[in-house]
């Protein structure tokens, strides 16, 4: 890394995120077309989610993370309080590995 | 910032704090994995000040890592953060009213943090809610990487702890409620679908903008008919 790279980065990155803001001010949206802006958010979000849960680099993350992240959902689904979620998600996974699951 | 300290609920900062603290986490691991890689310590920390997307800002040392070029290392990390146009799209009203303090505002949007407010609403709760999350984030991630930097290698792998499984189920957590509704569970479901199917094939950062093709799954055909 150079002093160039992290800065062009930067500034890349925020433009990304003022870009959004700026559309969304100056073009007048429907409801319906900001319903679907806002399922688009979703979509992104539970791509995250199922990328991040699953997968490391292209291939399988190994069994340990999904079945931890699993935990954390059904914790989520029965509301247990998010602090919880977060805790059991990591529990899992971590003991898991202790066991030696990938 | 009198108005967001007043509409702080004290349950959404235990939620946010848990966030933190487990971004603090990955904070350390991206500052020890930053010195392994020979990243001065310098341009460690600002790229976790002045970029602040963890996603990109660990892609972007892998690749000069690897022995990718510096040019490289900044495609492969705006890439993976061309999600924030849509996010903007979809919370920019959310965040403030004056420009000054949007363009401020606009530096702390992170997955979490947009997640966090969209699960508390459009309305004072959640413009509070994405302020103190993005807040709390932000100085966790950068307490967090110098900590990381100034260890090194004596920073333990956090994968053990499993925090790499807190991200998902955390975010899964706060779309839960958004998820109720059918039309987002099968654009749900599609983006979910998609995004796997592109993994293994398309570099990181698109797959998950790909996911945006389950959007198009929010209507079923059958709707139409039914439409008056």
């Amino acid at each position: 890394m150079n002093w160039p790279a992290v800065l062009a980065l930067a500034a890349g990155t925020y433009l990304l995120r003022v870009t959004g803001i700026v559309l969304r001010d100056r073009v007048r949206l429907p409801g319906r077309v900001q319903r679907y802006v806002d399922l688009g958010a979703t979509a992104l979000l539970v791509a995250l989610v199922a990328t991040a849960a699953l997968t490391d680099g292209t291939g399988f993350a190994g069994w340990a993370r999904p079945a931890g992240v699993a935990v954390g959902a059904l914790a989520a689904w029965r509301k247990v309080p998010f602090v919880l979620v977060v805790v059991l998600a990591a529990g899992t996974t971590s003991a898991l590995r202790y066991l030696g699951v990938p | 910032m009198r108005s967001l300290h007043r509409t702080i609920d004290p349950d959404d900062l235990r939620d946010a704090l848990a966030l933190a603290a487990a971004i603090g986490v990955v904070g350390a691991s991206f500052g020890a994995l930053a010195a392994a890689a020979g990243v001065p310590m310098s341009l460690t920390m600002a790229l976790s000040l002045l970029v602040f997307a963890g996603g990109s800002q660990f892609l972007a040392v892998a690749v000069v890592a690897a022995g990718g070029s510096a040019i490289a290392a900044v495609a492969a990390g705006l890439l993976i953060n061309v999600r924030h146009v849509p996010f903007g799209l979809a919370v920019g009203g959310n965040i403030a009213d004056r420009w000054s303090t949007r363009l401020l505002g606009a530096h702390i949007m992170i997955d979490e943090g947009v997640a966090f407010s969209r699960a508390r609403g459009s309305g004072g709760r959640g413009r509070a809610a994405y302020w103190m999350c993005g807040m709390l984030l932000f100085v966790f991630w950068n307490v967090g990487t110098v900590v990381g930097g100034l260890a090194g290698s004596s920073v333990p792998d956090t994968d053990t702890f499993g925090v790499d499984a807190a991200f998902p189920a955390a975010l899964l957590a706060l779309l839960l409620p958004s998820l109720r509704q059918a039309d987002a569970r099968r654009v749900g479901l599609v983006a979910a679908a998609v995004a796997l199917l592109a993994t293994p094939l398309l570099p990181a950062g698109l797959p998950v903008l790909a996911g945006l093709l389950g959007v198009f799954a929010a209507r079923l055909p059958a709707d139409d008919r039914r439409d008056p």
